[in-house]
């Protein structure tokens, strides 16, 4: 278990004040005049000996990505947008930075925005985080006030602006430039890509976008070490993480803990165990709404980096880590996820826009067993037809838990649909 | 996807009042010269607050000529973004969270409790004007499931019974405490939390760990 020393969010559930002096106390905003004096090329170095993962749910080598702005300034300004849109099912990490610790993303704002050169940072919040947007806006009036950020920020010559921008409800604007569209005023209905955000981002000016979290623990790699960092977790999957724990366990909470942790262990040490009892466990879902299930069996092994959970099929994403028990009707679960995703599909693609509603309404039959046998082939071969054929990865998102679904519990499918047609003879 | 429809009617002009087109203003300054159409939905979100918490067809073409942008451009962001209102809504929009983390929970007991106590559907308004209630997707408080937003605020881990009683306070005018319902702290776990019980001082000024150059090793 980690150990409190080495938990870099002290304020995680907002017991001490969230505002300049309170984070200063947690030390923020110590030594960043230091990281900026590093270099640019220094500081990405160091991240990418870290080897920090991206938290937003991809798990993109951080270091890596800034390493894709461009080294010489183009004449036209770049950009870090920071991606405060929040809303895979699940998941409710950020939330707690942006609420109790604003100025801890900050911070990370102005050293990774130095790094990669850029001139200005959007933050861009999901509209429903209001409390939480209110909290980021003044912590940025107290960093402006206090010198940290805007011109000459924290006395080192460099200047850079911060703006918070609020989001207005849309799932999809969590996709990079989805929301870089939306950061530009319009619908959030993701980009081609090639060009990269790098290359051609916000206003046609090189771009990255970062998650909060990953942004945030960066100033925390500088200071304590990279060797520091590299003791927690293994190779490749280092750090600590936050991690949502949330559905049928006792005590549903965030908490900040090793990458790599053991599932059981995060369940059983952190979220009072698993209602009912450990070997009541049907399923979890780890990574958010996105990645498939896993059933009871694997869970008890299992361990939550982003290479153990692919290894087992499935996802670390942004380590949300839905939980149900056998009073889980497992069918109707993921049926409502399949409404989620035809709910948030931007509609661009048209094996989505299609897609989406159609396995949900095949999924809204098999909650009731109203189906034959074969329409499940049918359904897996419509989520292969829409996985890997859209713009974006929401296709793949709403693909892949029906995918787990069939992959684990295909047999209580079939039941259903057996004993449905069973009583249906009976009643003839 | 979502139909958009208009409601019929005459719902009067629109315009800001001198206090939020100052914000307006505030906000539009945060975008480079020539980018203000980036402050579309910052824009269609005062005006939303000011009209009664939905958009009018005039609110809409305000926001448009106010940015001098072709109104369709800021038709199709109104109707692209869930938290855009196109008919009104009740003083208090109750906004139930339905996605798999707060169903595990019992979502529907509280979608089936607001239906039941205010004597509407969703998505309808009661006669007062008071309330209406909408199912949302997940609104990112999954620790603290189930839960409701109910115009800005959040009200969390939720039963039917303490829903109901936030409705009459809400009604009558009474103060509600927003977040946890159930006198949790945030989202650490219920009863209090077991980590960062010790967490040492810090020491400031102590500089970096890492070092400058490449020089370490």
């Amino acid at each position: 278990m980690l150990q409190d020393k080495d938990r870099i969010f002290t304020n995680l559930y907002g017991e001490h004040p969230w505002g300049l002096e309170g984070a200063e106390a947690r030390g923020v905003w110590d030594g960043t005049k230091a990281m900026v004096d590093l270099g640019r090329d220094r500081i990405i170095e160091l991240v990418k000996e870290s080897q920090l993962r991206g938290r937003g749910g991809a798990g993109f080598p951080a270091g890596l990505k800034w390493s894709f702005m461009p080294k010489q300034s183009t004449g036209r300004p770049a950009y870090l947008v920071v991606n405060a849109d929040e809303s895979e099912p699940g998941s409710c990490k950020d939330r707690e930075i942006l609420r109790n610790d604003p100025h801890r993303l900050l911070e990370g704002c102005l050293v990774a925005g130095f790094a990669m050169g850029a001139s200005a940072c959007y933050i861009y919040i999901r509209g429903e985080y209001y409390l939480e947007a209110t909290r980021v806006e003044a912590a940025i009036e107290q960093a402006y006030a206090a010198g940290r950020i805007g011109k000459n920020a924290c006395g080192t010559g460099y200047d850079f602006d911060i703006f918070l921008h609020r989001g207005a409800g849309a799932y999809i604007c969590g996709e990079e430039t989805a929301l870089l569209e939306s950061l530009e005023g319009k619908k959030g209905q993701p980009r081609l890509k090639p060009p990269f955000p790098a290359a051609c981002g916000l206003y046609g000016c090189p771009t990255t976008i970062n998650n909060v979290e990953t942004i945030a623990v960066v100033p925390e790699i500088l200071r304590r070490g990279v060797d520091w960092w590299l003791s927690l977790g293994r190779p490749n999957n280092t750090g600590t993480k936050i991690f949502s724990v949330s559905g049928h366990v006792n005590k549903p909470c965030n908490v900040e803990e090793e990458m790599g942790i053991p599932l059981k262990e995060l369940i059983e040490k952190h979220a009072g165990g698993v209602t009912g009892g450990w070997d009541n466990l049907l399923a979890v879902i780890p990574g958010g709404s996105s990645v498939p299930c896993l059933p009871a069996d694997t869970c008890g092994s299992i361990l939550m980096d982003f290479d153990s959970l692919r290894d087992a099929k499935s996802g670390l994403g942004t380590a949300a880590v839905i939980v149900m028990n056998k009073q889980t009707d497992i069918v109707d679960a993921i049926c409502r996820l399949s409404h989620f995703y035809m709910h948030e599909s931007c509609g661009q693609c048209t094996p989505c826009r299609e897609g989406t509603g159609w396995m949900y309404r095949v999924m809204t039959r098999l909650v009731k067993g109203e189906a034959r046998i074969e329409e499940i082939d049918n359904l897996l071969d419509v989520t292969y037809q829409v996985e890997g054929h859209t713009i974006c990865a929401l296709g793949d998102a709403a693909a892949w838990p029906i995918q787990g679904l069939m992959r684990h519990f295909r047999g209580v499918v079939e039941q259903r649909i057996l004993e449905r047609q069973k009583h249906g003879q009976a009643a003839e | 996807m979502k139909v958009t429809t208009y409601p019929a009617g005459d719902y009067g002009d629109f315009a800001f009042s001198d206090e939020t087109r100052a914000k307006a203003e505030a906000v539009i300054a945060r975008y480079p010269q020539g980018r203000e159409a980036s402050a579309t939905i910052a824009l269609l979100d005062l005006a939303q607050r000011e009209n009664g918490g939905w958009l009018s067809r005039q609110a809409i073409d305000y926001v448009a000529a106010f940015l001098g942008l072709a109104p369709i451009r800021v038709y199709e962001v109104a109707s692209f973004y869930s938290m855009f209102y196109l008919e009104p809504v009740g003083k208090h929009l109750i906004q139930v969270c339905r996605t798999t983390p707060c169903w595990l929970r019992g979502s529907d007991a509280l979608t089936d409790a607001c239906k039941k106590k205010l004597g509407v559907g969703l998505r309808e308004v009661t006669e007062d004007g008071t309330y209406s209630v909408v199912e949302v997707e997940c609104l990112g408080a999954c620790a603290n499931a189930p839960m409701v937003q109910i115009n800005d605020d959040y009200y969390e881990d939720l039963t039917p019974e303490r829903l109901e009683a936030i409705i009459d306070d809400l009604r009558d005018g009474n103060a509600v405490p927003v977040g946890s319902q159930s006198g949790r702290m945030t989202s650490a776990p219920e009863g209090g939390p077991e980590t960062l019980r010790e967490v040492p001082a810090r020491e400031l000024g102590s500089g970096l760990a890492v070092k400058p150059a490449a020089e370490e090793s």
